[in-house]
C-alpha cells in the first residue's frame, strides 16, 4: 500500500512539473512581460535594466528553476492589471468558486445518484423515461444556455431568485468568506449551482443507471436472488455497492472539471470567483494570473485523481491486494 | 409411498421477443424424490437452465411461465406472488450456478454473504449465524474455516469458491437444489471433488438435486435418473442405468453412443449431424425429426406424447416404470412401419 501511494505521488509530481512547464512557457512566449510593465516612452536602458533585474537574461533552464521555486512558495508574481500579488487575488476569490463548485458537485452527486438508481430499478416507469429525456437535454445543452434559461425563468419571469453575485457573505477567519450563513447568500447560490452541476448530474445519473443495470445482470446478483435475499438488500446493498465503485472515480474526477468549468457559470451569473478573474486576465493578457490559475487547476486535478485512486483502493478489496503487492 | 419433493407437470416457458413468442420449454414433466439426483442432459439451448430457473422462480421478463404446474411437496409454487416465492427461494429451494468466479459478490466477505443468507431464512442471531456459517464452510470442506470466513471471494481458488457457493446454497437446509453445470468452469481434478461433495450432501441430508451437466461421466456416477432434453422437451427420462446404457430415443442414442464405458471421465457430448432447430422454427410433430435416422411419416405430423406407455422393440416388453420415451418408434402398432 505504501509503495503504491509513493508511486502515485511521484506520478502526480511529474504531471505537475509538466503543467509548470506549460505555465512557464506561457510567460516566456505569450507577450513580453517587460512590455506589459513599461510605458511606450520608457528609455531603452531602463528596459534593459528591468530585464536584467527580472532575470530574463538568464538561461531558460535557470529561469524555469526560479519559476518552480517561486511556485512552491505560492509566489506567482504581481498581476499586470491590478498591481497586486497574484496569490492574494486568487485567495480572495477562491472561497466563492469553491463554495459554488462543492454545492454544484453535491447537487450533482445526490440528485444524479437518486435518479440513476431509480431509472435502473424502475426502468420501464414513465418517471424513469422522463428522467432519461431530461438527462438528454442536460447533456446536450451548453452551460451558458442553461444559465440564461434559468435566469430568465426564475429571476426575470418569476422573480424568485437573484441572478447576479453572491448575496451577503460572512467573513470566517482571515480570508474565507462564506455565503452559506445568510439567506441571501444561499438564495444566490441556487441558480449558479444548478447551472454548474446540471451537466455532471445528468452524467452521473446516466452512469449510475447504466452501471447498475449492468450489475443487476451479473451472476452474483442472480445468485443473491436465488438465495432469497430481501429485495431491498439486493438493490441497495449488493447492487448499489458494486455500482458505486466506478461512479466514485468518475464523480471524483468530475469535481476537477466542475471547478474548471466554473468560469462560464461565473461569467453568466457575475459570480465573483477565480473563473471570472481568469477570464478578465485573458482579456488583458495578464499572464501571471493565467499561469497561476493554470497551475492551480492542474494541482486540483492531480490531487483529486490521487484521492480518487486511494479511496477506490479502500472500497474495492481486490485492489487493496493489488496495491499491497 | 414417499411424495416427490419437486413435481413438474407439462411446464411451458415462453419468451416474448420482437420476433414473436418463443416457446423455450414445451410440456416438460418430471418428479424428483427426496435424496434423488436427476441428471439433465442435452445440447446447448435445449432448455436445461430455463427449466431450473422456472422451478426456482427466476424467469424474468420477457420470459414467463405460460402453462403447467410446479409443485413443491405437493404445493403449487409456480403461481405464488414474488414475496412468497422469495421466502421459498434459498430456504426450500436453492440453486448453484456454473461459474463460481462470478457467483459471489466481490465486495462482500464470504462470511458476510453466508451470514446474511442465514439471517434471512432462520431465526438465528448474528453470533449463532456466524457459528453456523463456519460449520457450513467446514462441512463443504474448506480448511481453517474460522479464518477463511473473513476472506474475500478473490482470495479463494475456483474449487474453493464453488464450495463456498454450495455452502451458501445449503444455508437454510433446502429440500431441493438446482445445480446448473456446477463443475463446468472448474479444473478436471476439482470437478470430481465437487460432484462427490454434492452427492454426499444429497445422501446425508436427503436433499433432492437437479443436476444439469454436459458430462456423461458425471451423470453415470452421480445421477439416479436422467432426463434427456431436446428443443425444450424431454426426449427420454428414466433410471440412469437404462437411459445411459440402453437409450431408446434416437437422440439419446446419439448422445450416449460415443461414450467409452469405463474411462468416461471427461467425455463431452458427441456431435449429432445437424443442429438443434431455433426456437422460432421448431418443426411440426417430433422436434427431432429433421435429424432423425429413423424418421417416418407419423413423426412429421404428430408430436410424440412422452406420457403414453411405450414398449421396447424386442419382444415389445413394456418399459420399466418411470422410463418414458417421447418417440413413435416405441408404440406397438408402428413397430413394423418403422423398421
Ligand atoms: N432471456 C431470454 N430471452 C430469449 N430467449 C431465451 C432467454 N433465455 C433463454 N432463452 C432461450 O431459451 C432456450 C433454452 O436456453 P437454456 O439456457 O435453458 O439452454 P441450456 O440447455 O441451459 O443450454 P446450455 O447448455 O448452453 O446452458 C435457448 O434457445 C435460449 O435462446
Ligand atoms: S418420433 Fe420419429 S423423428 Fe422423433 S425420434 Fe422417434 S423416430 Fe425419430
Ligand atoms: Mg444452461
Amino acid at each position: 500500500m505504501l509503495a503504491f501511494v509513493i508511486r502515485r505521488i511521484m506520478q502526480s509530481a511529474a504531471v505537475m512539473l509538466a503543467v509548470a512547464l506549460i505555465a512557464f512557457l506561457m510567460f516566456r512566449f505569450v507577450g513580453d512581460p517587460v512590455n506589459q510593465m513599461v510605458g511606450v516612452d520608457t528609455p531603452q536602458e531602463e528596459v534593459a535594466r528591468l530585464r536584467e533585474s527580472l532575470g530574463l537574461n538568464d538561461p531558460t533552464i535557470v529561469q524555469f528553476g526560479r519559476f518552480i521555486g517561486n511556485a512552491l512558495r505560492f509566489d506567482f508574481g504581481v498581476s499586470y492589471q491590478f498591481r497586486q500579488p497574484v496569490t492574494r487575488l486568487l485567495a480572495e476569490r477562491a472561497p466563492a468558486t469553491l463554495e459554488l463548485a462543492f454545492t454544484a458537485a453535491a447537487f450533482a452527486l445526490v440528485v444524479g445518484l437518486i435518479m440513476g438508481v431509480y431509472c435502473a430499478l424502475r426502468r420501464d416507469s414513465w418517471l424513469a423515461q422522463l428522467f432519461q429525456a431530461i438527462s438528454l437535454i442536460g447533456v446536450s445543452l451548453p452551460t451558458f444556455l442553461i444559465g440564461i434559461l434559468l435566469i430568465y425563468l426564475f429571476a426575470v419571469v418569476l422573480g424568485w431568485l437573484p441572478s447576479n453575485g453572491r448575496g451577503q457573505v460572512v467573513k470566517i477567519g482571515d480570508w474565507w468568506t462564506t455565503g452559506f450563513l445568510t439567506t441571501s447568500g444561499l438564495r444566490a447560490l441556487v441558480l449558479p449551482a444548478i447551472t454548474l452541476g446540471l451537466f455532471q448530474m445528468t452524467l452521473i445519473m446516466r452512469l449510475v443507471r447504466a452501471e447498475m443495470l449492468e450489475v443487476m445482470r451479473t451472476d452474483y446478483i442472480k445468485f443473491a436472488k436465488a438465495r432469497g435475499l430481501r429485495t431491498r438488500s439486493i438493490h441497495f446493498g449488493h447492487a448499489l455497492k458494486n455500482t458505486l465503485i466506478p461512479v466514485i472515480t468518475i464523480a471524483g474526477l468530475q469535481l476537477g472539471s466542475i471547478i474548471a468549468f466554473a468560469i462560464i457559470t461565473e461569467t453568466v451569473f457575475n459570480w465573483p470567483g477565480m473563473g471570472l478573474l481568469f477570464l478578465k486576465a485573458v482579456q488583458n493578457v495578464d499572464i501571471p494570473i493565467m499561469a497561476a490559475y493554470l497551475m492551480l487547476i492542474g494541482l486540483l486535478f492531480v490531487l483529486i485523481n490521487l484521492l480518487v485512486d486511494l479511496t477506490y483502493g479502500l472500497v474495492d478489496p481486490r485492489l487493496r491486494i493489488a496495491m499491497r503487492s | 409411498m414417499t411424495e416427490p419433493v419437486i413435481s413438474v407437470r407439462d411446464l411451458r416457458v415462453e419468451f416474448v421477443t420482437r420476433k414473436g413468442i418463443l416457446r423455450a420449454i414445451d410440456g416438460v414433466s418430471f418428479d424428483i424424490m427426496p435424496g434423488e439426483v436427476l441428471g439433465v442432459v442435452g445440447e446447448s439451448g435445449a432448455g436445461k437452465s430455463v427449466t431450473g430457473s422456472a422451478i426456482i422462480g427466476l424467469i424474468e421478463p420477457p420470459g414467463r411461465i405460460a402453462g403447467g404446474e410446479i409443485r413443491l411437496h405437493g404445493q403449487r409454487i409456480d403461481n405464488l406472488d414474488p414475496e412468497s416465492l422469495r421466502r421459498i427461494r434459498g430456504r426450500k429451494i436453492a440453486m448453484i450456478f456454473q461459474d463460481p468466479l462470478t457467483s459471489l459478490n466481490p465486495l462482500y466477505r464470504v462470511g458476510e454473504q453466508l451470514v446474511e443468507t442465514i439471517l434471512t431464512h432462520t431465526d438465528l442471531g448474528p453470533a449463532a449465524a456466524r457459528a453456523r456459517a463456519i460449520d457450513l464452510l467446514n462441512e463443504v470442506g474448506i480448511p481453517a474455516p474460522e479464518r477463511r470466513i473473513d476472506g474475500y471471494p478473490h482470495e479463494f481458488s475456483g474449487g474453493m469458491r464453488q464450495r463456498v457457493v454450495i455452502a451458501l446454497a445449503l444455508c437454510a437446509e433446502p429440500d431441493f437444489i438446482v445445480a446448473d453445470e456446477p463443475t463446468t468452469a472448474l479444473d478436471v481434478s476439482v470437478q470430481a471433488q465437487i460432484i462427490a461433495l454434492i452427492r454426499k450432501l444429497c445422501r446425508e441430508r436427503g436433499t433432492a438435486v437437479m443436476l444439469v451437466t454436459h458430462d456423461m461421466g458425471v451423470i453415470a456416477e452421480t445421477a439416479d435418473r436422467v432426463a434427456v432434453m431436446y428443443a425444450g422437451r424431454v426426449a427420454e427420462i428414466g433410471p440412469v442405468r437404462d437411459v445411459v446404457k440402453h437409450p431408446l430415443h434416437p437422440y439419446a442414442k446419439g448422445l450416449m453412443g460415443a461414450i467409452p464405458t469405463l474411462e468416461a471421465e471427461a467425455e463431452r457430448l458427441v456431435q449429432i449431424p445437424g443442429s438443434m432447430p431455433r426456437l422460432s422454427n421448431i418443426p411440426l410433430g417430433c422436434a427431432f425429426n429433421p435429424r432423425c435416422e429413423r424418421v417416418f411419416d407419423r413423426c412429421r405430423v404428430e408430436r410424440p406424447d412422452p406420457n403414453v406407455p411405450r414398449f421396447g422393440l424386442e419382444g415389445e416388453a413394456p418399459l420399466m416404470p418411470g422410463h418414458h420415451v417421447a418417440c413413435h418408434l416405441y408404440t406397438r402398432k408402428t413397430v413394423e412401419t418403422a423398421s
